[in-house]
């Protein structure tokens, strides 16, 4: 069984490491099929995400605080293996040291006392993993409901259901240090990291949508050059202005 | 007496003169203008019109658009004639004014600081900032590519949101509205006309 997954895993690293050398970050999978996916998910936004995250906005400060830091640290399991996978081991021990500080000590993770003890909890996915080792990610598309996404980082998306402590706990349903969940538990704290995503973005979301003459290309831009400095830890800025003199 | 009131009108002077310019130093020059433009966006004694046109003044002094609009343009800079390359310098001033009077609006209620500041090169200094969102949302990063081939009038020619390139979006935005439109400027110059208008 285990051999079968590490069979399909290769065969995946194959397709992506042979897409990678032809398809640049700007290429698009199926131009057309995104396009619509992501006005259907635009219209989503609109009905459901938006509304909840204007009213998660207006509730008290500490509850709205303590529910980021609770979403954050249940992502920041994920930075644990994926970091000892890009053999970052300064990044391994600071996301380690932050989880189990701020799930002992900060109360399940709705507080952050380990931001106050020097811990830089980070948040690294196997999609990341793969662009450290110098994967390029392929050709870009949008996925209904979860939005943008590469071929290698929708790739990492499937292998993150894998090595996330919390999914294997939850989706599924196994058995780690005596804790256990279900199905409803991940999505639940998946909805909730999207909702206080949204909320702190509700100001730049709406000026992008007022001020963009293509929305989806403004979000394809924004995607590519946050994974890229998310693979780098770095947001330093590239000088691409050439001879542009004055 | 007399001294002292030649003193403060000159002062009165140099602080309601409308030319009065930044400072060259890069970092001061973001504080200033950003401290600035908070207090005139955020006065509620002004008109919608007063505000759009000190961001419109404001912009058109301290911000490289000419050079903003070359570089979202891309490589078409290089292959189109001079007549159409007017026509869109001309629609994409506008266009930018306007939608940089909007983005400036909707973040005017916040608190601003400027952190530090990195010389890159002779011609490029990035000041790094933090904006502190009134909603009490979280704080914003702010890097200003600033321009400083004159180091005496120093240019904004980008601004860099939590590591994202405001210049490289709107670059890319351009370079998928000509790319579905067979590289045809004029088309693009008619949409930049089309939000203006709109």
């Amino acid at each position: 069984m285990a051999s079968k997954k590490i069979i399909k895993l290769l065969s995946l690293f194959l397709i992506i490491s042979s897409l990678s050398s032809k398809i640049y970050a700007a290429e698009e999978c199926f131009e057309k099929a995104s396009r619509s996916i992501f006005k259907f998910n635009m219209f989503l936004d609109d009905v459901i995400i938006e509304p909840i995250a204007k009213g998660y906005n207006k509730l008290p400060k500490p509850i709205k605080l303590g529910t980021g830091n609770f979403t954050s640290n249940i992502s920041t399991l994920l930075s644990i293996p994926t970091s000892l996978l890009q053999g970052n081991f300064n990044q391994f021990a600071h996301s380690t040291g932050s989880v189990l500080v701020n799930s002992t000590v900060g109360i399940f993770g709705f507080l952050n006392p380990a931001e106050k003890m020097g811990f830089k909890s980070s948040k690294e996915d196997f999609g990341q993993t793969l662009g450290s080792y110098g994967l390029g990610e392929g050709c870009y598309f949008v996925l209904p409901i979860l939005g943008p996404t590469t071929v290698r980082d929708s790739i990492g998306l499937v292998v993150d259901s894998y090595l996330d402590p919390f999914a294997h706990i939850t989706i599924r349903e196994k058995e780690l240090f005596n804790i256990s969940g279900n199905n409803l538990d991940y999505y639940s704290v998946k909805g909730a990291t999207a909702v206080d995503f949204r909320s702190d973005n509700i100001i730049n979301f709406d000026s992008l949508e007022k001020n963009s003459l293509d929305l989806y290309s403004s979000f394809k831009s924004f995607y590519l050059q946050d994974r890229s400095n998310k693979i780098k830890n770095s947001s330093d800025d590239q000088d691409d202005w050439g001879n542009l003199e004055n | 007496m007399k001294r002292l009131k030649v003193f403060l009108t000159f002062i009165f002077l140099i602080i309601n003169n409308p030319l009065f310019a930044y400072s060259s130093d890069p970092k001061e020059f973001v504080q200033e203008l950003v401290t600035d433009a908070i207090e005139k966006l955020s006065d509620k004694n002004l008109t919608n019109e007063e505000k759009a046109k000190f961001v419109e003044k404001v912009a058109i002094e301290n911000v490289d658009i000419n050079a903003l609009g070359l570089y979202t343009l891309g490589e078409l800079r290089k292959s189109s004639n001079e007549s159409d390359l007017i026509k869109y310098q001309t629609a994409f001033e506008k266009y930018f004014l306007k939608s940089l009077t909007s983005r400036l609006t909707d973040y005017s209620a916040s608190r601003f600081e400027v952190v530090d500041s990195e010389k890159k090169s002779a011609s490029y200094t990035i000041v790094k900032s933090i904006v502190n969102p009134e909603d009490s949302g979280p704080n914003i990063k702010i890097d200003w590519r600033i321009y400083t081939k004159n180091p005496e009038k120093p240019l904004i020619r980008d601004l860099i949101v939590e590591g994202l390139s405001l210049a490289r979006t709107q670059k890319e935005e351009f370079s998928s509205i000509l790319s579905s439109n067979n590289n045809d400027i004029k088309i693009l110059t008619k949409k930049l006309e089309e939000f203006v208008k709109g």
